[in-house]
């Protein structure tokens, strides 16, 4: 009790005089950061994911052929969802005498749920969102259609029984989605006008489908309401089986964020390790003081333990606060950048706070308190007693554990944290054996410097394990602020590679066999970009290794979903660039032969499928069976066609099936394609160019957030570096004050500290710079799958900036040493 | 002069202290034995070097002999662990300190409320000021240590000594930083303050002129008694 009274009582003094200011500041700034990195990351995670969520036009989508039980509406809108209904079946409608075949889409209020659909008023015209959906009587058409009926906006057209007049033209819904279910040109109607058009007849192919969207934790309750409810042929899809693009890229996405906010948690637990060094240190007198006075070592021990947790709690209120502001200012500044509004961000981030407090706290700030407890009572007599030296093996693995185990429960990917933590491991050992070599070399190097080198140089060696402590610590700091500006660049450059400005936008399918030639022709005459017509044929799973689909069991929704699917499947001869093998071989002339197949790897782990296995196709009512030879890794947003599985040549080859091919087409040669729908009408035409905006849209919202997250980062590696020079500022103070007493000005003063600072600097710089290039060289092809290209600026950068940084920092810091009166420093030594 | 047994409240019985030095075992102090009373003055002299402050830290159980032993108010300190003897110098002992030792980071009147504190009063401000008034600086009490002289300083390191009121006083050559006159004010209080509460003080110091208004002077010279 009187312990916990007089350390409250304490840390109160202790926050008044400002001597906790460095410790607190550092903290503070750990948490502020990371709760706002915390918070703003949640926000945009959860932005990213509505807008991949986008592709069902709702969180939850319920479909089935049949009628949708209405309870379910009811049972959602309960718990405060928001509920659509729509329907769709393929339809012909008819203007004159000119008919074609449709995808009629009827709306009901409320759709899309999430995303909004955009329109135009001309076919292929510049498109705008809207809130709208059409009304009773009126129809929204694709460019496509009104290109093969021949009609302008404004035409009226027969749907069943029904006549609907177009007053729009249809240019994007979010739900048109990146598979090949919804390709005939959509006509978007009421939901009202249905029972008019009396086209719902029985053995009708109408889909149905219910749309929900509300808070994360209401639909993942309702999702598991739906799953135990749901009929036979009702189909639930969540946002994470939407289309494999939009999650690829918000997976980088995510990976992306995670890494950023790695980085503050490093930099900040070291600003927190030295502040706690050096207060540990400045306390070492009033302990001995205490212990000579009759304090136990329970006593210094309890009382300190009770001053962390205060300075946790207190920590963590301003903190978060203090996130919760930064991240609401941020979203401020970028109100005008980010298109959608975000939402509000998860309850749950507040925790991070305090978990971050405590951790850093335990891990970094109690073992120098620690010593504290054994400082010997003697020290009020002989000032160089010392308590025994801290067994920094130990503690350094101590406080490395306690920050892995913060990064993991943060990202969740123990690949990602553990590739972070050797390269920041390497580096540091690096930094270390480099930083003593560096005090070594400065012997011979003092003789051919000026005084102010020769001064700071000195210093830097006689420091000894101190200069190398500043130099690991700067090392590191710089190092993790170079990897993250290096591994952000790359990824993004990478992203816009994989996505280049002629990144293919429109997809072409059913294309007869007989029409490839064709087509290639229209393409060559049109000035169109040659492409490769790749055959697809659909069928369904039957058996894997003999064993009928029916008699499997699957682990996950979504591969039971791949399996009920019809599957689309290709045959090639070779491997396509943008596949990779990770397992087995390709074929070759040489293996045998026989029917061979390789498996998209994502899809084979679904589907638990493994080289060797058996796979039995219905391809036209005739079993197919082939052995799986490889799996492959399939870029997905080359969007190029791409198929989970590909057949070796002579299995399928003659079976009917139809040609698909993917072509960037400039915006001037869009008039190509309405030519292209005359002239090949049965040919399908995707426009994959909105869903392509889509994926840069979500890219370009990840990359600002991390380079506002970077600024947090930023500030964070600032934090080190002073607490670097404030742990060093007692000696420094009296240092200067006593070089001037012997007669040196305050320029030499300056100079030999920028010099020190320069020197140290200079080194760090130089090793970060080498470590971000090993760090990001094995996160950008291990963990990202990208190409690597080391950037020498990285080099300049790290160099120059670290011997700048630091030695304006240092000159800075010792400013107040050196403006300090000498006479005043000597007489409070 | 030997105390009587049944007043002894300070003794020491063969102390010796060796540490360990680049050319082997150094012996800091060798055999010393002596007894001082309740209500004693004694000051204990040498020569830099001579082993003055080491004994200082045994007799007052900041740190342990290397062989024989020290009772300190019936308390045999050698037999204690280190927060044992802590327990003894929170009831029994007060120091000051040539260098005063006073916490920056506290006001005067903080840094007296310190053993106070540590001891759990709940009293501590009161006693602390009524004591700064005693050493004359009521007016002072809010005045952090760089704000006061060195005299002051020390004037408040005496008040933070004596607010306890210790069985025996510690003194590290208390004058040591002070200017002449200074010293000679701050020891007129310490022998008042000590005669007032009948305090043993043991008073290490260079200085001849204040070692010879002790009762006793203990010479050491080379880690060994030479005069008691």
């Amino acid at each position: 009790m009187a312990a916990t009274r007089f350390a409250l009582r304490n840390l109160r003094r202790d926050l008044k005089s400002g001597e906790l200011a460095v410790l607190l500041l550092a903290l503070l700034v750990a948490v502020g950061s990371l709760t706002a990195v915390g918070f703003f990351t949640d926000r945009i995670g959860r932005a990213v994911n509505q807008q991949a969520g986008e592709v069902l036009a709702a969180d939850l989508r319920l479909e089935s052929a049949r009628d949708i039980d209405a309870g379910y509406d009811t049972e959602a809108r309960r718990l405060g969802l928001r509920v659509a209904r729509i329907l769709s079946m393929p339809s012909v409608v008819f203007h004159d005498e000119a008919s074609s075949l449709v995808a009629l889409r009827a709306v009901g209020e409320g759709y899309p749920l999430r995303g909004r659909l955009k329109i135009a008023d001309v076919p292929f015209g510049p498109a705008r969102p809207t809130e709208a959906i059409p009304g009773p009587g009126e129809a929204w058409a694709d460019s496509r259609l009104l290109a093969r009926l021949g009609v302008p906006v404004g035409a009226r057209l027969a749907v069943g029984a029904h006549e609907v007049k177009v007053t729009q033209v249809l240019d994007y819904r979010p739900d048109q989605g990146a598979g090949f279910a919804d390709l005939s040109a959509t006509l978007m109607i009421n939901v009202a006008d249905v029972p008019a058009t009396e086209l719902i007849q029985p053995g009708s192919r109408v889909s149905r489908a219910v749309l929900f969207a509300g808070d994360p934790a209401d639909i993942a309750q309702f999702r598991e309401y739906l799953r135990t409810r749901k009929q036979p042929g009702e189909r639930l899809q969540a946002i994470e089986d939407a289309s494999p693009q939009i999650r690829a890229s918000s997976d980088r996405a995510g990976r992306f964020l995670s890494l950023a906010s790695l980085v503050s948690v490093l930099l900040s637990a070291v600003a927190v390790a030295m502040a706690a060094r050096r207060y540990a240190t400045r306390h070492l007198d009033s302990v001995a003081l205490m212990k000579c006075m009759g304090a136990s070592q329970g006593f210094v021990l309890r009382q300190t333990l009770v001053q962390l947790v205060c300075i946790a709690v207190i920590v963590t209120l301003l903190g978060t606060a203090l996130g919760y502001l930064a991240q609401a200012g941020l979203a401020w500044l970028l109100r005008d950048l980010i298109r959608s509004d975000l939402p509000p961000p998860g309850v749950s981030t507040a925790w991070l706070g305090l978990v971050t407090a405590v951790t850093i706290l335990i891990g970094f700030a109690l073992p120098p308190l620690l010593q504290l407890k054994r400082v010997p009572p003697a020290r009020v007599l002989r000032r160089n007693l010392e308590p025994p030296p801290l067994r920094y093996a130990a503690v350094y693995l101590f406080a490395i554990g306690s920050v892995l185990a913060l990064l993991y429960w943060m990202v969740r990917d123990g690949q990602l944290v553990s590739v972070v933590a050797a390269g920041v491991g390497g580096t540091f050992l690096a930094l270390a054996i480099a930083g003593w070599l560096l005090v070594k070399a400065l012997t011979p190097l003092r003789r051919g410097v000026g005084v102010a080198w020769r001064y700071g140089l000195a210093n830097i060696a006689r420091r000894g394990r101190d200069s190398v402590v500043q130099i690991v610590a700067f090392g590191l700091g710089l190092m993790v602020l170079l990897l993250l500006a290096l591994v952000r660049d790359d990824l993004l450059r990478d992203w816009r590679a994989s996505l280049p400005a002629d990144a293919p936008n429109y997809f072409m399918i059913n294309i007869r066999p007989d029409e490839g030639e064709a087509i290639r022709a229209f393409f060559h005459e049109r000035g169109l970009p040659p492409t490769a017509l790749v055959p697809l044929v659909r069928a369904r799973l039957t058996a894997v290794n003999d064993v009928s689909v029916d008699q499997l069991r699957f682990e996950s929704e979504r591969a039971r979903n791949f399996v009920e699917r019809e599957a689309n499947l290709t045959w090639a001869q070779a491997l396509r660039d943008d596949n990779r093998l990770v397992s087995g071989a390709w074929w070759s002339e040489a293996d045998g032969g026989g029917a061979r197949i390789s498996v998209e790897q994502e899809y084979a782990q679904r589907l638990g499928l493994k080289l060797g296995d058996t796979v039995t196709y219905d391809v036209a009512g005739e079993p197919v069976t082939a052995r799986i030879t490889s799996l492959r890794e399939v870029r997905w947003d080359s969007f190029q066609p791409n198929f989970f599985m590909v057949f070796s040549p002579g299995v399928l080859d003659d079976v009917t099936g139809t040609l698909i091919t993917s072509v960037h087409v400039r915006p001037e040669q869009r008039p190509a394609l309405v030519d292209l729908v005359r002239q090949f009408p049965e040919v399908t035409i995707i426009d994959i160019a909105a869903l392509l905006s889509q994926v840069r849209d979500v890219m370009d919202k990840a990359a600002l957030a991390v380079q506002y997250v970077f600024l947090f980062t930023l500030a964070a590696g600032l934090m080190v570096l002073l607490a670097a020079v404030q742990a060093t500022r007692d000696e420094r103070r009296y240092e200067s004050a006593m070089l001037r007493t012997l007669g040196a000005s305050r320029r030499v003063v300056f100079q030999g500290v920028a010099a020190e600072f320069t020197a140290l600097g200079l080194l760090s710089g130089l090793l970060a710079a080498c470590g971000a290039t090993v760090v990001g060289y094995y996160l950008a092809r291990e963990v990202f799958n990208l190409r690597y290209a080391p950037d020498p600026w990285v080099w300049v950068v790290g160099v120059i900036g670290g011997a700048f940084l630091v030695g304006i920092a240092g000159v800075l810091a010792a400013r107040s040493a050196v403006t300090q009166p000498p006479v005043e420093t000597l007489r409070q030594a | 002069m030997q105390a009587n047994r049944m007043d002894t409240v300070l003794e020491a019985v063969r102390v010796g202290k060796q540490v360990s030095s680049p050319e082997g075992m150094l012996a800091i102090l060798s055999d010393v034995s002596f007894a001082i009373a309740r209500g004693e003055t004694v000051a204990v002299m040498g020569a830099s070097g001579a082993g003055k402050s080491t004994l200082l830290a045994l007799l007052a159980g900041l740190d342990e002999p290397t062989s024989g032993k020290v009772c300190l108010a019936d308390r045999e300190l050698t037999s204690l662990d280190e927060d044992g003897r802590a327990a003894v110098r929170a009831r029994h002992v007060g120091f000051v300190f040539q260098s005063f030792h006073l916490v920056p980071s506290l006001t005067a009147v903080e840094n007296v409320m310190l053993p106070l504190e540590l001891a759990g009063r709940r009293d501590a401000r009161s006693a602390a000021l009524e004591v700064l008034g005693r050493v004359g600086l009521a007016e002072r009490v809010g005045h952090y240590p760089r704000q006061l002289s060195g005299g002051e300083q020390q004037r408040v390191a005496i008040a933070r000594a004596f607010v306890t009121r210790p069985d025996v006083l510690f003194a590290d050559e208390p004058t040591g930083n002070l200017d002449a006159a200074t010293g000679e004010r701050i020891m007129e209080l310490l022998f008042g303050l000590n005669a007032e509460t009948g305090a043993t003080l043991v008073l290490v110091t260079h200085d001849q002129a204040l070692a010879a208004r002790c009762g006793r002077i203990i010479r050491l010279d080379a880690g060994r008694i030479v005069e008691t």
